[in-house]
């Protein structure tokens, strides 16, 4: 029964792709490599750290139009080794995931049967503005009770972000219910289904990344804090740098191919530490007198909660992990500080300074001690 | 086909998006007319291949049109899912045009905008990849100029342009444009070229990374066009002034090429204070030309933003109008779907209808065995109704008087009370818009917008100083309003000003007739119901400012002096403060 239903489910979806592309299946446009990306290194660490350690949380990026916000984001796939899923599994799961798997999996694996598993690259999502809650969390899958009367869930963008990414851009924009629904889902990793007489849950454990400009209208601050890290970008000023970045997307429009293969080194060297890191960063040890200090630098700060703490000093494990270390040192700490912190200080709304200057005003304090 | 007047240019245009069209995304048009418009769009088509499609994209356009989705029809008569392709898909290798774009949501921006980026369109439902959809998008700005397409889009166009008249004999025939798009990838340049496109666009003021981009590969097309594989200096030159020259923000000094004037932000509105200043009451209004003065702190009857006060509220449910617009049923951003007899006014929502009924079929057909086994069953307990809220957010007009005699009085206090009332409208999430008044003119600093940073900074930059053209300023903030409840907000004025009108409507001075102006403004003024607050900025209440405010049926408050800071607690909640002592 089971089987049969996934075997119908797969034909349903072949059908709809080609009644949908018909012949013209073009070819996937190659995508800007990450190496290629010039400056905006503290946004580079952050969606790397991130990517060491998901527990992090999500990363907020805030600034203008044109700052490779989207290239960032959209290079990441090509630095992942491709994950296993089970064969067939709508919700991506991974073959080894145990309990943790999706009810269909789970049933399969009660059931005896052994899951097949096949390689698919570590999904990027976006999330359009205006996209509706259905398409998120999923609906009644209107095919199958169409067709055949059957009450069926349709998976939405959060099932298929799991184990990836989840990139809404201009996320100052969305709408706050959602800002919210996502927080939580990212937050617990499991997305939970009650409607229209559907009951679901399902794992969606995703990397949010969320982009905006702030000039076109903040967050909604109670929002701000559930990020794990945050960073400021503007566009890189050196006109060298400028003109770099011109000729770089230059040369990729004219031969993606050939410039995406002229990176392959670099994006190669990047993949290896990202791997290595991820194997590691649970093995890298916090001595006691980082935890103090992490500690010392939050009550300064005034960050409510534990959340600034946990995020601080797993954010610094992860950059010791990738920079190869076996311990975190003060030097991690301070280095990760204002992305980990900046965006939970309490805010005048009016203020001018900046808060990544109050961090590191405190951290100078701290250290200077 | 080098234009030196726009007619020539948008030929120009049209052609090097046809030998570019995946480099340069597209286009953002102004015309004249419709007709202008749709002439120069199918001037374009003709120099695209063959057959490449041309659709039209209006702005309520739906996601299930928009990307693709179920064919409803078509699947219940197959009794199989048939996809249905959305306008993006079915225009690939071809045009898009988005009349109206002014008008277009940012849900809708940011869909085409990734369709440009990635030349893909996924539809809700698609897995894996999506369906090719590579194409130029036209965008039609038919706003006013204060109502900018959202820079997303925007940005992500090539060409900023204005189209004229189409010249009738052809420049330029579809075979030139293949050859040259199949010669594009020869065209080599100079390394040191990308370099001056940045300084050139760093020189004009204008910081997109895309714009940079942009200008480089219309150039590249200019020379493939022009059958050369190598880029010229006046390709490059051709390039910048299609590129940079509508989104220059300033005008270096010793300018390389002649800009066309710039067309997106408006010039901070310094130095235009008229040379033929009308005498101020009692100041000398030269010795104040462009004085800046700094943010002072202000003291403000609390709650004073709470603008929905009952008497304004009565005021603008008795006019009808604005109330009317709110009471409908079919406007504003949908929230889902609610139960409901379609006959009672409401809009059928049909996808929701069918999914709720869907469940349900196999029983329902089991229960009446007559009916035939592809109909769908609907009771009325399925009928699904759209629901919409009217976004009734507010967007809060500051209107600030920054004239001679306003610099000198208590425009430093005036933009401390700004700043107290931005952090409530922070709080409130209300947009905000800036209009500053002196001189001769009434300038909108800053459109809607909620970022409060913004609006601080613009304050905090107004200098001081000329006339007071008060009528001009009503006039003004009218539209202002009339913009923001046009984008579905409800408006509110704040004016901050001492209401010493010298400056009439046509520019003139003289104290008389300004003030008739002003009046005459005021009672325009009021066709709107727009709930008003005119803050006094005068050492002392003026006479004036309670009768244009009367006019305007706008609340009168005069600003309490600044000792009267002392005694704010006492009278806090009083809702109106008496005046100051005097100067």
């Amino acid at each position: 029964m089971l089987r049969h239903r996934r075997l119908n489910y797969r034909l349903t979806h072949q059908l709809t792709d080609c009644d949908f592309d018909f012949n013209r299946k073009g070819p996937v446009r190659p995508v800007f490599p990450f190496s290629a990306i010039v400056g905006q290194e503290a946004m580079k660490r952050a969606i790397l750290l991130a990517t060491v350690d998901p527990a992090i949380g999500g990363v907020l990026i805030l600034g203008h139009r044109g700052t490779a916000k989207s290239t960032v984001v959209r290079a990441l796939p090509a630095l992942l080794p491709s994950m296993a899923v089970v064969e067939g599994c709508r919700y991506g799961c991974a073959p080894d995931a145990g309990g943790s798997a999706c009810v269909d999996c789970r049933a399969q694996l009660a059931a005896g049967e052994r899951l097949r598993a096949s390689k698919v690259p570590v999904p990027v999502v976006d999330l359009p503005l205006g996209a509706t809650e259905d398409r998120v969390v999923g609906a009644l899958d209107l095919e199958r009770a169409l067709t055949r009367g059957e009450k069926a869930f349709e998976p939405g963008l959060l099932a298929r972000a799991h184990r990836g990414f989840l990139y809404v851009d201009e996320i100052n924009l969305l709408e706050d219910h959602l800002v919210d629904l996502l927080l939580d889902v990212a937050a617990t990793g499991e997305n939970v289904v009650e409607r229209e007489g559907i009951s679901i849950r399902h794992p969606a454990r995703f990397v949010l990344v969320g982009s905006g400009n702030p000039e076109e209208g903040d967050l909604r601050p109670q929002l701000l804090d559930r990020f794990g890290l945050s960073c400021e970008v503007s566009t890189v000023n050196e006109v060298a740098q400028r003109i770099e970045v011109v000729r770089r997307r230059d040369a990729f429009d004219r031969d993606p191919e050939g410039f995406v293969a002229q990176w392959a080194e670099e994006d190669g060297k990047v993949r290896r530490h990202l791997e290595r890191a991820r194997k590691r960063v649970h093995d890298v040890a916090v001595p006691d007198a980082v935890l103090a200090r992490a500690a010392e630098l939050c009550t300064r700060l005034g960050t409510d909660g534990l959340r600034g703490e946990l995020s601080l000093l797993r954010a610094s494990r992860a950059w010791a992990a990738l920079e190869g270390k076996k311990e975190v040192t003060l030097e991690h700490l301070r280095a990760i500080a204002p992305e980990a912190l900046r965006h939970r200080l309490r805010r005048n709304p009016l203020d001018d300074v900046g808060s990544t200057a109050r961090v590191l005003r405190a951290i100078a304090d701290c250290y200077g001690a | 086909m080098r234009g030196d007047d726009v007619d020539t240019r948008g030929v120009t245009v049209a052609a090097l998006l046809a030998v570019d069209p995946l480099g340069l995304g597209g286009a953002l048009v102004r015309a004249p007319s419709p007709d202008h418009a749709r002439r120069w769009v199918s001037r374009l088509a003709a120099l695209l291949p063959e057959g490449a499609p041309v659709r039209r994209l209006p702005v309520t356009i739906g996601d299930d049109r928009l990307l693709g989705g179920l064919d409803l029809a078509a699947t219940l008569a197959a009794s199989r899912p048939v996809e249905e392709r959305g306008v993006l898909a079915s225009a690939h290798g071809g045009v898009v045009v988005l009349p109206m774009a002014e008008r277009a949501s940012s849900g809708l921006v940011s869909r085409l905008s990734a369709v440009l980026d990635s030349g893909r369109v996924m539809t809700p439902r698609s897995f894996g990849t999506g369906a090719p959809a590579e194409l130029l998008l036209i965008a039609i700005d038919e706003g006013e100029p204060d109502e900018p397409v959202l820079a997303a889009l925007a940005d992500r166009l090539a060409f900023h342009h204005i189209v004229g008249d189409t010249p009738s004999d052809a420049l330029l025939t579809r075979a030139e444009v293949l050859t040259a798009r199949a010669a594009l990838k020869q065209v080599t340049m100079d390394p040191a070229m990308p370099g001056a496109v940045v300084q050139v666009a760093l020189a004009h003021g204008v910081d997109s990374m895309r714009a940079m981009v942009f200008a480089v590969r219309a150039a590249r097309a200019a020379a493939a066009l022009d059958g050369r594989t190598r880029v010229s200096p006046e390709d490059l030159e051709l390039a910048c002034a299609l590129v940079i020259g509508p989104r220059a923000t300033r005008i270096p000094a010793d300018d390389p090429l002649p800009p066309p004037p710039p067309s997106e932000p408006p010039p901070p509105p310094d130095a235009d204070t008229p040379p033929e200043e009308p005498a101020e009451g009692d100041h000398d209004v030269r010795e104040l030309d462009d004085l800046t003065v700094e943010v002072m702190a202000a003291v403000l009857p609390a709650a004073l933003l709470a603008m929905q006060d009952r008497r304004d509220r009565q005021a603008a449910a008795s006019s009808g109008k604005a109330g009317a617009e709110r009471a409908t049923q079919q406007r504003g951003r949908r929230v889902g779907t609610r139960r409901g007899d379609p006959r009672s006014g409401g809009r059928l929502d049909v996808l929701e209808t069918v999914r709720a009924a869907a469940p349900w079929q196999e029983v329902r057909r089991r229960l009446v065995p007559s009916a035939s086994r592809t109909s769908l069953q609907i009771r009325p307990d399925d009928f699904r109704l759209r629901r919409y809220v009217e976004r009734n957010g507010t967007t809060v007009i500051f209107v600030v008087d920054a004239s001679g005699s306003s610099a000198l009085n208590r425009l430093a206090e005036a933009k401390g009370a700004v700043e107290l009332l931005l952090g409530e409208s922070y709080a409130r999430r209300d947009l905000v818009s800036l209009i500053a008044f002196r001189g001769k003119t009434a300038d909108v600093l800053l459109a809607p917008t909620r970022a409060i940073a913004a609006a601080k900074r613009a304050l905090a930059a107004l200098p001081g100083g000329g006339g007071t053209p008060l009528a001009t300023a009503i006039d003004v903030a009218r539209e202002q309003a009339l913009l923001a409840r046009r984008s579905g907000q409800e408006a509110a004025v704040v004016f901050l000003t001492d209401a010493r009108a010298n400056v009439a409507r046509d520019g003139s001075g003289g104290r008389p007739l300004a003030e008739q102006d002003a009046l005459a403004s005021a009672r325009a003024f009021t066709t709107m119901s727009v709930p008003a607050i005119l803050l006094d900025t005068s050492p002392r209440p003026s006479a004036f400012a309670a009768t244009l405010a009367e006019a305007m049926r706008a609340r009168y408050v005069p600003l309490p002096n600044s000792d009267a800071r002392a005694i704010s607690h006492a009278v806090r909640g009083s809702g109106v403060l008496p005046g100051g002592a005097g100067a």
